[in-house]
């Protein structure tokens, strides 16, 4: 087959020089829903001037599996296992904010022991929580999964415990309303004990690598500084907040729980940007390592349940009720209007991702595509809980 | 001097990769499934059904009740009640589940079925290799499936099945009429007989 | 922090012409409410914010509620004369109550570390003309969550910077967490144990064509 040398048309091409047909309008990102760093299906619509970053607003609802609506189906024991998979990182947390929530609706009583294994693992699940977000952030960052299996290395130490306590590393489905479902396995105290002693000697080797790092210092001071007072009007609440400096920490605040017989500080930020927020979280996991140590030492024998509360068929008396608790995101509550019947007929859920995302595009404005990586990664989402 | 640092964390990575070969915490990598850790006892994925004697038929505890199912979350038990009784553990006739279905592709292994059974009937297994050619069909657990014996239980759950027989075993002696009066058959004597004399 | 009634008076006087009712809640919660009328929300709210003994600068949650019509029964123990004689009898009284959409806000202080004060405003139409004013103005955490409302309830809010669909996409049509919403016959195309949504869903498909023959064919075949 001989070849033969096709001769090609000349083609009028448009011109391309940014001088003349880009200059002046503003080029239209998807950062889209499947997307390595978003942290879940979320998509932002950012106009780009150049790299600079013009015009962001965020679109979620890939996630939406209308939590509220079928919480409004089931019993409200059927809800418990659902609100593990809000923030799925958190399921611990998750089930105490529920439990609260029923429990002041209802007026039910919790024993010691209870309220003890409750700040036990709420604090375990900080701790897995913050070291993920910081191993993900570096990952985001570009150092491609080293530090993020530092953490999770940590992290599955915590899942183990949690597994051999409630049956799941992730879906807990613990707390029950009145209590904890069980009570802990013989030989957990220690085991729980020892990863906990363990935890500071790897937080430690953990900072070097974000602390002193000049390309974390560089890639996250003074990139998206959050003013305290927009904060404040704005609803953010969690380390985000605290990194701006307002001291308000609903452990402190509202005293659940037992938290009240706890001495431990609350690490405040002075500048709002990110690398405030990066140490806010590594300064409280920290804190959470002494309530940690103060709670073994604490912790009494007795039931893990009130012997009152029914499983079965259990109607809370008529009336509204609003509980919240400090989830490693922020505050996390559960709004329940009980109408007398076996359902709630209301259940909100407020997310404490969904809402720090409000100023998502007030701390892009004026920074590169880049940033708008570490910036998201500081802000700390979880899809399962902003779409519900 | 800049860079420092980046040398540190250098360093970080550097005696995590040599502890790797000397201390065993820093490897941490399973080689499944040539190896495969242990399972916690409390570990639970999907739940079965638990039948006493040998026969898988004759001794299953379910006793349809149907309050698994009205309690399951996302509604994956599906039940039929039979129309005729057979005697359960206590000799007590009762109706039995004449189709006992859990869809496992719906199931979330919440557990709520175990906690609510009145009658020990139904508990969690440990099973999680369960890959089937076809989504709908196949995952779909009947009750031949569903079946396992009290022995398969003690086996995966050392601790708390004697438990569940030592409650049970109770719950039978406080029922059960003194054994030289003659056992009547049905259930309203049983609490009329005299208290037995080894109580 | 000062009570409800305090505040609801301190309110009335600030906000001439608003009209506060304390709203009752049975639970052992004691989270009682302020139902605050749709034309001074926007100068309550505002009071409720820069008011030097409150400071409640912090919005916590905003919810949306659907109540249908319903009958509410009171059973009371009323004094009754009969036959001469002074009787406790009970008397059974129903009231019906329209349903509205509600939006219910849960105020607290960063500054003074109180609350929370719940205000509720009502829109008692419920077809397409529920308007309340937006207080996103006043706290901006309000904008992501009034949205929500308004995609899942249809409540519009009069002056929120943008008022879109949050969770459902763009073009869905209805409101999807009104309790008089009917979800669509074939969303759940996957054999499920439940028939009755699977029945649903057939009336929808086309029947199967007949079998040609093609099922003789196997794998097999193919090749050489």
């Amino acid at each position: 087959m001989t070849a033969t040398i096709q001769t090609l048309e000349p083609v009028e091409r448009p011109p391309t020089t940014m001088g003349s047909r880009l200059d002046g309008e503003l080029l239209e990102v998807s950062m889209g829903p499947q997307h390595p760093s978003t942290h879940g299906v979320f998509r932002m619509n950012v106009a780009l001037e150049g790299e600079i970053v013009r015009k962001l607003k965020p679109v979620f609802g890939y996630l939406h599996r209308n939590h509220e609506k079928i919480g409004e189906n089931t019993s409200y024991l059927g809800s418990m296992p659902y609100t593990d998979r809000l923030d799925y990182f958190c399921s611990m947390t998750n089930n105490w904010a529920y439990a609260l929530s029923v429990e002041k609706l209802a007026g039910i009583v919790v024993p010691e022991r209870a309220e003890y294994l409750r700040v036990i693992l709420a604090e375990l699940t900080r701790l897995q929580n913050h070291v993920s977000l910081l191993g993900f952030l570096l990952n985001d960052m570009g150092a491609w999964g080293t530090p993020l299996m530092y953490a999770f290395r940590e992290r599955e130490k915590i899942l183990d415990l949690f597994e051999s306590l409630s049956g799941s590393r992730m879906m807990c489905d613990y707390m029950r309303f009145g209590g904890c479902r069980c009570d802990t396995p013989p030989g957990w105290m220690e085991r729980a004990k020892k990863v906990v002693d363990v935890f500071p000697r790897f937080l430690d080797e953990f900072e070097k690598l974000i602390v002193s790092n000049e390309v974390v210092i560089a890639r996250t001071q003074e990139v998206g500084k959050l003013s305290p007072e927009l904060a404040i009007n704005a609803g953010i609440t969690g380390p985000m907040l605290r990194a701006c400096g307002v001291n308000y920490d609903l452990r402190k605040v509202d005293g659940y729980g037992f938290y009240p017989r706890f001495k431990f500080r609350v690490p405040l930020g002075d500048h709002g940007d990110t690398y405030d927020r990066l140490m806010m979280r590594v300064l409280e996991m920290r804190e959470s390592i002494g309530i940690l140590k103060q709670a073994f030492e604490q912790i009494p024998a007795g039931p893990v349940m009130n012997p009152k509360v029914k499983i079965r068929a259990f109607r809370p008396p008529v009336g509204e009720a609003y509980g919240r608790i400090e989830a490693p995101k922020g505050e996390l509550g559960f709004y329940l209007i009980s109408d007398g019947g076996t359902n709630p007929y209301r259940y909100r859920v407020r997310p404490p991702s969904f809402i720090n995302l409000t100023v998502l595009e007030d701390l892009c404005l004026g920074h590169t595509v880049a940033d708008v990586m570490v910036i998201l990664g500081s802000v700390d989402i979880v899809m399962g809980e902003v779409d519900r | 001097m800049i860079g420092t640092g980046i040398l540190k964390g250098m360093a970080v990575t550097a005696r995590n990769f040599v502890g790797s070969y000397f201390e065993k915490d820093r490897l941490i990598t399973v080689q499944y499934p040539e190896e495969r850790s242990a399972l916690p006892e409390n570990y639970r994925n999907f739940p079965f059904l638990i039948y006493d004697t040998d026969d898988a038929e004759a001794g299953l505890r379910c006793v349809a009740c149907k309050i698994c199912e009205k309690e399951c979350p996302p509604q994956c038990i599906y039940i039929v009640k039979s129309e005729d009784k057979k005697p359960d553990y206590m000799g007590k006739p009762q109706f039995y589940a004449k189709v006992f279905d859990i869809d496992i592709s719906v199931c979330m292994s919440c557990q709520i079925c175990v906690e609510v059974c009145p009658f020990e009937a139904i508990k969690m297994d440990k099973v999680f290799e369960l890959s089937r050619r076809e989504r709908f069909d196949a995952l779909l657990l009947r009750k031949s499936d569903l079946a396992k014996s009290n022995t398969y239980y003690h086996s995966i759950c050392p601790t708390d099945a004697p438990e569940v027989d030592a409650k049970l075993a109770q719950a039978a002696a406080k029922k059960k009429p003194v054994p030289a009066s003659p056992a009547p058959a049905g259930a309203a004597p049983a609490t009329a007989a005299t208290p037995s004399a080894t109580a | 922090m000062e009570s409800l009634d305090e505040i609801k008076a301190r309110a009335e006087v600030v906000v001439s012409g608003a009209k506060i009712d304390i709203v009752p809640n049975g639970s052992p919660s004691q989270q009682l409410s302020l139902l605050i009328d749709n034309e001074h929300a926007l100068a309550v709210a505002r009071f409720l914010r820069d008011d030097p003994a409150l400071t409640l600068d912090f919005c916590s949650n905003v919810t949306g509620v659907d109540w249908l019509d319903r009958t509410v029964k009171k059973t009371v123990k009323v004094k009754k004369t009969i036959d001469g004689e002074e009787k406790e009898v009970d008397e059974t009284t129903e009231e019906k109550i329209p349903g509205y959409l509600e939006a219910v806000y849960h105020l607290y202080s960063m500054t003074q570390k109180h609350g929370p004060v719940v205000i509720r405003m009502r829109a008692t139409d419920r077809a397409e003309g529920a308007r309340l004013p937006s207080l996103t103005p006043i706290w901006r955490s309000a904008e992501f969550q009034e949205r929500e409302i308004f995609d899942l309830y249809g409540v519009r809010f009069n002056g929120h910077p943008d008022l879109r669909r949050i969770l459902m996409w763009d073009e869905f049509v209805d409101h999807p967490m009104r309790k008089d919403y009917r979800e669509p016959d074939d969303y759940e195309y996957e054999p499920t144990p439940h028939d009755d949504v699977l029945d649903r869903a057939k009336q929808h498909y086309a029947p199967r064509p007949q079998l040609d023959g093609a099922e003789q064919i196997t794998a097999t075949d193919s090749h050489g």
